[in-house]
């Protein structure tokens, strides 16, 4: 890339910034001056960046050999390396928040008020961490599978810096108290138009690659991550729609109100679970399951019947976020029959996921790459079988608005998307950059535990939580008075906030080491250890 | 409510039968004889060489 | 075969499986959300919902600012021990003006559908700067900060233009009044008149316990003040209104 001219991007950047002066200049509003001011500066730094043709490619001689592979991955590496960061990012943003909750002195207004990371929190590790992962396995998964070259030249470069720039400005919104208050939809109209336009060219760049394709069959793991792309770009459009105040101010009123409004907003919330954290991840369980254990997916053509089921059946789930709420009966009752359902479909996918492994059962136990996988998948299954529990009404009328729905949401966030991505990433990391192996399997090991109990003791302590929240709601005495005032639950949480941030702590942790372990595998490092699995040093000596 | 009714109705009986059938389709057409060996071939392409 | 070479051709051509997928998670969509636009009885009939006043919209738009709805509901399920704590259980009606809504997700803290009229100003005032002066079990953030920062008032009207274009019944005469309607209602010397004869039950007077100055804090407790208080309840019939 260092001897490629990049004119126009320099031009195209540098007008930006141009353009986002301007707007501080002309800003209706502090918000909006503040934030254009942030995307002049990022804009401004890329340009200057690109002037001095700043070369970012770790200079190996291993690299040169890559490059001229038919495969365009150094967008790949790049996509790796921001999921680790963002990753890391997103978990410390959390058990910031979750000490919040524990500790609300620990709140800084107005910038680091609980009511503003928490969308941090949210977007980080969904759409920074997992939107990463999504771009960056889906583009080495379409080439491999497809045995073509990445469709579209640099788009792919624009895909990923434009998806970081989507998320510098999401992030730094938050902070100003710029949302339009959807959640998991909180950036305001001028950066979901923006994340628009890299999601058009993220589908040209993918569906590009796969009419080129040199493989006549489409890989059903593409097949996962097109629905994802597609039904993204649909929710996201018709979920954001609005109306600007004005053109250079950050408000935008909703198309919608009240009751329809609420059931668009979650039929993208929950769609937002199914096709991004749960499609799209799925792609990953497909192809990177059946390399790392080098054998085809279980049964191909139960994947196919998985595929369709799951999209057609997710879509139909969100009013189960909405039970006894002023949503009209029929709805909730048709997202209740449809969330039961979609148990079915997701456990198949699980089966399928798991039995890929057998006749190859042993290496659960002598490759921790494998066992983070493996528990992946049956983190997948346990909450794909909480979640349609949690969406029967008489359920759920316990479990609304309580941390139980917290505990769910990171069973399936944590252990499901968590684990695959660095499954994902501990394949990846030796192949992109030409290595041997890791820098350690040791501390995969580690980081497996960790963030194993981690998510076990998040999961069970919110759990708990949550169902003594419901009960202390609807308790009442033998004269017919709720007994516990709202505050009285309110300070019942506080051991298990503690304990909480405890299991992200751990989480945390493990991320940490695998950043480590990343990081050491990159600059070419190779820990002395035992690899389990590789024939022991020694030969054994008979006994005397 | 009189659209609504109607609709429901539809939903209810053939739009549900229909929905049904072609599930059933895809499943069948998915499993039905001939479709394995495509299916072995599409399944090897993870496992080569890259 | 002839269903073989079609087979062949749905598996192998990518375009076809994008529309073939689009088309798929279309359907739950359109089934489950467009009818809610044109069913007339998705929203009750009721007396007394009018659109915010600027003063309580200003508000609204700070509650959604600070994230609020992150921790605090505004939707009364019909349940036995939710309505003894927070009042009748919500109507579809009484947000229908809301652009976004707010209902929310999670409570971390209480409801808040019917605070209006439950506190006094004072009380929201102390509790908003200091919450754990006055719920010692609270994990709130402190927002003091509202108290000393002053309303931006400079585009009242076009916050208005923007909600009459989504919808929201706002007359060309609360447009042309907005400015002074913002002003008059958190200014206990101000002819208030006006503002009252354009948005009925509006909460009028000092709302931050400092006359002198507009700032957010009086939009804020403004808008907490009239949640809830709109509906006249004594007209409502419950059955009808089942859907």
């Amino acid at each position: 890339m260092s001897n490629m001219n990049y004119t126009i991007e320099t031009v195209a950047l540098a007008v930006g910034a141009f353009l986002a002066l301007l707007g501080v200049a002309f800003a209706q509003d502090s918000q909006f001056a503040a934030h254009m001011w942030v995307l002049f500066f990022a804009l401004f730094a890329g340009a200057v960046l690109l002037v001095r043709r700043a070369n970012f490619a770790p200079a190996s001689p291993a690299q040169k050999a890559l490059r001229q592979s038919e495969y365009f991955d150094e967008v790949v590496k790049y996509g790796v390396i921001a999921t680790v960061f963002w990753g890391v990012v997103g978990f410390l943003v959390g058990v910031v928040v979750a000490l919040q909750l524990a500790f609300p002195d620990l709140n800084i207004e107005p910038y680091l008020n609980f009511g503003r990371t928490r969308p941090l929190h949210t977007s980080a590790v969904i759409f920074a961490f997992g939107g990463n992962a999504l771009i960056a396995t889906s583009f080495y998964v379409v080439q491999r599978t497809s045995r073509a070259r990445l469709f579209g030249g640099n788009l792919g470069w624009f895909v990923f810096w434009g998806y970081q720039l989507f998320i510098l400005m999401a992030a730094t919104g938050y902070l100003l108290g710029i949302t339009q208050s959807r959640e998991y939809a909180e950036p305001e109209w001028y950066v979901d138009i923006w994340l628009t336009l890299v999601w058009v060219a993220y589908l040209v760049v993918f569906l590009g690659t796969i009419l080129r394709r040199k493989e006549p069959h489409i890989y059903v793991a593409n097949w996962f991550y097109l629905a994802f792309i597609v039904t993204i770009a649909m929710l996201h459009v018709v979920n954001n729609l609005a109306i600007p105040v004005s053109f250079l101010g950050v408000k935008s009123y909703s198309a919608f109100s009240g009751v329809q409004d609420a059931l668009t907003q979650w039929w993208y919330g929950h769609n937002a679970v199914g096709f991004f954290l749960t499609a799209g991840f799925l792609g990953m369980m497909y192809y990177f399951i059946p390399k790392q254990v080098n054998r085809p997916v279980y049964s191909y053509r139960l994947s196919i019947i998985h595929f369709w089921a799951l999209i057609f059946m997710y879509i139909w789930a969100g009013p189960h976020h909405l039970h006894y709420t002023a949503l009209p009966d029929w709805a909730q009752t048709l997202g209740m029959v449809f969330s039961i359902m979609l148990w079915m479909p997701s456990w198949g996918g699980m089966i399928n996921g798991l039995m890929t492994l057998s006749g190859a059962w042993d290496k659960i136990r002598t490759d921790p790459i494998v066992r983070m996988m493996v528990i992946a998948v049956a983190f997948y299954g346990m909450a794909t079988f909480e979640g349609p529990m949690m969406s029967v009404k008489a359920v759920n009328s316990l479990s609304h608005y309580t941390d139980w729905t917290i505990g769910h949401v990171h069973s399936g966030a944590l252990g499901w998307n968590g684990m695959i991505t660095f499954g994902a990433i501990y394949f990846l990391v030796p192949k992109l950059w030409n290595r041997n192996r890791l820098y350690s399997l040791q501390l995969v090991n580690w980081h497996f535990w960790l963030a194993t109990l981690g998510i076990v003791v998040y999961a069970a302590v919110m759990w708990v939580a949550g169902v003594q929240q419901g009960l202390m709601w609807r308790e009442y005495d033998d004269q017919g008075f709720l007994v516990y005032s709202f505050a009285e639950s309110v300070a019942a949480m506080f051991p298990y906030y503690v304990l909480r941030a405890v299991g992200g702590g751990m989480f945390l942790l493990g991320a940490l080491i695998m950043a480590y372990n990343v990081t050491m595998t990159i600059l070419g490092y190779e820990r002395r250890e035992n690899v389990p699995g590789a024939t022991p040093a020694a030969a054994l000596q008979p006994a005397e | 409510m009189e659209a609504y009714t109607a609709l429901r109705h539809f939903a209810d009986s053939w739009a549900l039968l229909g929905m049904t059938l072609f599930f059933l389709g895809v499943v069948l057409f998915t499993l039905r004889p001939g479709s394995k060996s495509h299916a072995n071939e599409a399944a090897q392409i993870p496992l080569k060489e890259d | 075969m002839a269903l073989l070479d079609k087979h062949k051709f749905i598996e192998r051509n990518a375009t076809l499986l994008l529309v073939g997928s689009l088309l798929v998670v279309a359907v739950g969509g359109i089934v489950e959300i467009v009818p809610l636009f044109y069913l007339e009885n998705t929203i009750e009939k009721v007396e007394g919902m009018r659109p915010y006043s600027p003063l309580e919209l200003a508000g609204r738009n700070i509650y959604i600012r600070e994230g609020c709805y992150v921790c605090h509901s505004q939707m009364i399920r019909p349940f036995r021990d939710e309505v003894e704590r927070y009042g009748h259980y919500s109507l579809a009606a009484e947000s229908m003006y809301d652009h976004p809504f707010q209902w929310g997700s999670k409570r971390t803290g209480p409801d808040l559908a019917r605070v209006g009229d439950r506190y006094s100003n004072d009380w929201h005032v102390q509790h908003l700067t200091e919450p754990r002066s006055v719920v010692p079990e609270s994990v709130m953030p402190s927002y003091s900060f509202l108290k000393e920062t002053p309303l931006q008032v400079r585009n009242v009207g076009m916050e208005l233009v923007a909600n009459r274009r989504v919808g929201v019944p706002y007359s060309d005469e609360m447009v042309e009044f907005a400015a002074a309607d913002i002003a008059a209602q958190a200014d206990p010397n101000a002819d208030t008149s006006g503002v009252e004869g354009r948005y009925p039950k509006a909460k009028i007077g000092d709302f931050d316990g400092n006359p002198a100055a507009l700032t957010e804090m009086d939009a804020l407790v403004a808008y907490l003040q009239m949640l809830g208080t709109l509906v006249d309840f004594s007209t409502y019939d419950d059955a009808a209104g089942y859907r």
